[in-house]
């Protein structure tokens, strides 16, 4: 058993379409220097950092080196996890294993984008295996497009059930200053919007944002000195299924990464009604579809129940678990940045810090991330020290 | 011949990735490029806490964490600190061979300068100084500045 871990600041830039004004060291050091505020703390208080982005996005190979000036980094312990669309959480699980393992008591982890650098498509597609999926099957549309035509044969989901998810974290996004797109959306514009891949529109994909996002975590008794309500990590998990995507993804199962990770997340807290336990969440949801049939990979009902869960309210703000308050990644994209900001967006909302997105009275909070041939990671704060 | 070759031809699929990047300089960068470009000076920028003048420019100073506001303009000039002189052509290399890549400290900073040194390659030594030979037709990049000649 490790020692136990808590965020104890969260910072991140207003994210944008494009951030001319800065490179991204230098969007860096914004996230940076909000999260050190946040927790009260200079850099020189910080052991250790973990840093990540998208292999490609930028064409910067090694960022833990590029961006010390802007991290933070110069001359302490620094070093560069990526995992595709999962790197922001991924590198957040990875300084709490630095914190829990006893050997560093302060420690900074940092997500960044500029996808308004380069051809997303264009260097996510390195994701997939280069001899046999890359040249038929890449770029995120196509393969969510076929989870989502199987889901809809399945279980009877329709083109407006999904919309519902697009306009839901829209319009969450009017309550985040930090959101990139703030204009509301609703299941009309959406099912106005182009086909891009069947069932896929314009309006039920996630933007591509420039962005960053940091987060402070500390030890148990050091985080209590920092944070007057630290969120404590109650469980961490990640899961890989296969590289091929006819391997990864038994449609017919569902999303097989994310309920392999939730599962084990719920064992280590503790959890059993995930429903009832959960209060809110902040889910990596890359496309409308998403938020229908991964609820129920997740747990939050059973299979086939998304679309009812969803309809009746439960996810929206006000309902029994509300997911998304920040207008979740259909609103805000800066990829190496977003599953991190799934885990501070969490923790913003254990901490009370939400503003007009906090939930009220949450105790237990969930983030996910996604990422590339179907993988997940799984995180849950809480306010309680486990 | 390795056994499975008998049966197996080592067949490869011929592959390429061509992603454009167009990286943002950013304002303190641009600031830099266009006083190049414009005005052929060489600006860098000054840490507030420890005082080293950086060129080309930095927002931030990496060792004190501190912002930095205070611009100064530099010396065109200054004193190779250490040089190469590169025999081999490769494309990613902004001119043909022969030519010495150098490490230049101008005058008023503290940090060198990586740039281009094309003429006198026979005489060039470290400590020698040299001088900043500005392009007649200027983009705004850092080639806008030819090369360093000896002076």
């Amino acid at each position: 058993m490790g020692r136990r871990v808590a965020i104890v600041g969260v910072g991140q830039t207003y994210h944008k379409s494009h951030r001319p004004d800065v490179t991204s060291r230098e969007m860096i050091r914004e996230a940076v220097t909000a999260a050190l505020a946040d927790a009260e703390l200079t850099i020189r208080d910080i052991d250790a950092i973990v840093i990540g982005n998208m292999d490609h996005f930028e064409s910067i190979n090694y960022v833990d080196t590029y961006s010390v000036e802007g991290s933070g980094g110069v001359m302490k312990p620094i070093m560069k996890v990526s995992t595709g669309g999962t790197t922001g959480a991924t590198v957040a699980i990875a300084a709490y294993y630095h914190v829990a393992s006893g050997l560093f008591d302060r420690v900074l982890a940092i997500g960044f984008e500029k996808n308004s650098e380069s051809d997303t498509t264009g260097a996510i597609i390195t994701c997939s295996d280069a001899i046999w999926d890359r040249f038929s099957y890449s770029g995120a549309i196509p393969s969510l497009a076929t989870e989502a035509t199987a889901y809809m044969e399945k279980y009877g989901a329709t083109q407006e059930d999904a919309a519902i998810i697009g306009e839901r974290d829209r319009n969450n996004a009017l309550n985040n200053p930090f959101a990139h797109l703030r204009r509301p959306l609703t299941v009309a514009d959406i099912m106005a919007s182009p086909m891009l891949a069947y069932p896929i529109k314009l309006g039920d994909i996630c933007p591509r944002s420039d962005g960053a996002c940091a987060c402070v975590l500390a030890a148990d008794g050091v985080a209590q000195k920092i944070a007057r309500k630290p969120a404590w990590f109650k469980a961490a998990a990640v899961r890989h299924t296969y590289t091929w995507f006819g391997d990864s993804t038994d449609y017919n199962k569902g999303l097989v990464s994310m309920q392999r990770a939730s599962k084990d997340a719920y064992q280590q807290a503790g959890i059993t009604k995930p429903a009832e336990e959960i209060d809110v969440a902040e889910l990596y949801l890359p496309y409308t579809w998403a938020g229908l049939k991964w609820i129920e990979d997740i747990g939050f009902c059973g299979p086939g129940e998304g679309v009812r869960f969803v309809r009746d309210g439960n996810t929206h703000m006000g309902g029994k678990i509300p997911v998304n308050p920040s207008g979740g990644v259909i609103s805000t994209n800066c990829i190496g940045a977003t599953a991190m900001l799934r885990v501070a967006e969490a923790a913003i909302q254990v901490m009370g810090r939400g503003g007009k997105r906090q939930v009220p009275d949450v105790k237990n909070a969930l983030a996910t991330g996604f990422g590339g041939c179907f993988w997940s990671d799984v995180v849950i704060l809480s306010t309680e020290r486990p | 011949m390795a056994e499975w070759l008998k049966d197996v031809e080592p067949l490869t699929l011929k592959g390429r990735i061509a992603v454009p990047y167009s990286w943002w300089v950013g304002d303190t960068g641009s600031r830099f490029l266009m006083s190049l470009r414009d005005d052929r000076k060489i600006l860098g920028t000054k840490c507030p806490s420890c005082g080293t003048v950086f060129v080309p420019p930095r927002k931030n100073c990496g060792r004190c964490f501190v912002d930095i506001e205070e611009w100064v303009e530099v010396a065109a000039e200054g004193v190779i600190e250490a040089h190469t002189i590169v025999h081999y052509a490769y494309p990613v290399q902004p001119v043909k061979p022969p030519f010495a890549y150098a490490l230049i400290k101008l005058d008023g900073t503290d940090v060198g300068f990586l740039h281009l040194i094309k003429k006198d390659l026979d005489k060039i030594k470290n400590g020698l100084r040299v001088k900043a030979k500005f392009k007649e037709e200027r983009t705004g990049s850092i080639l806008d500045i030819d090369s360093f000649e000896l002076i």
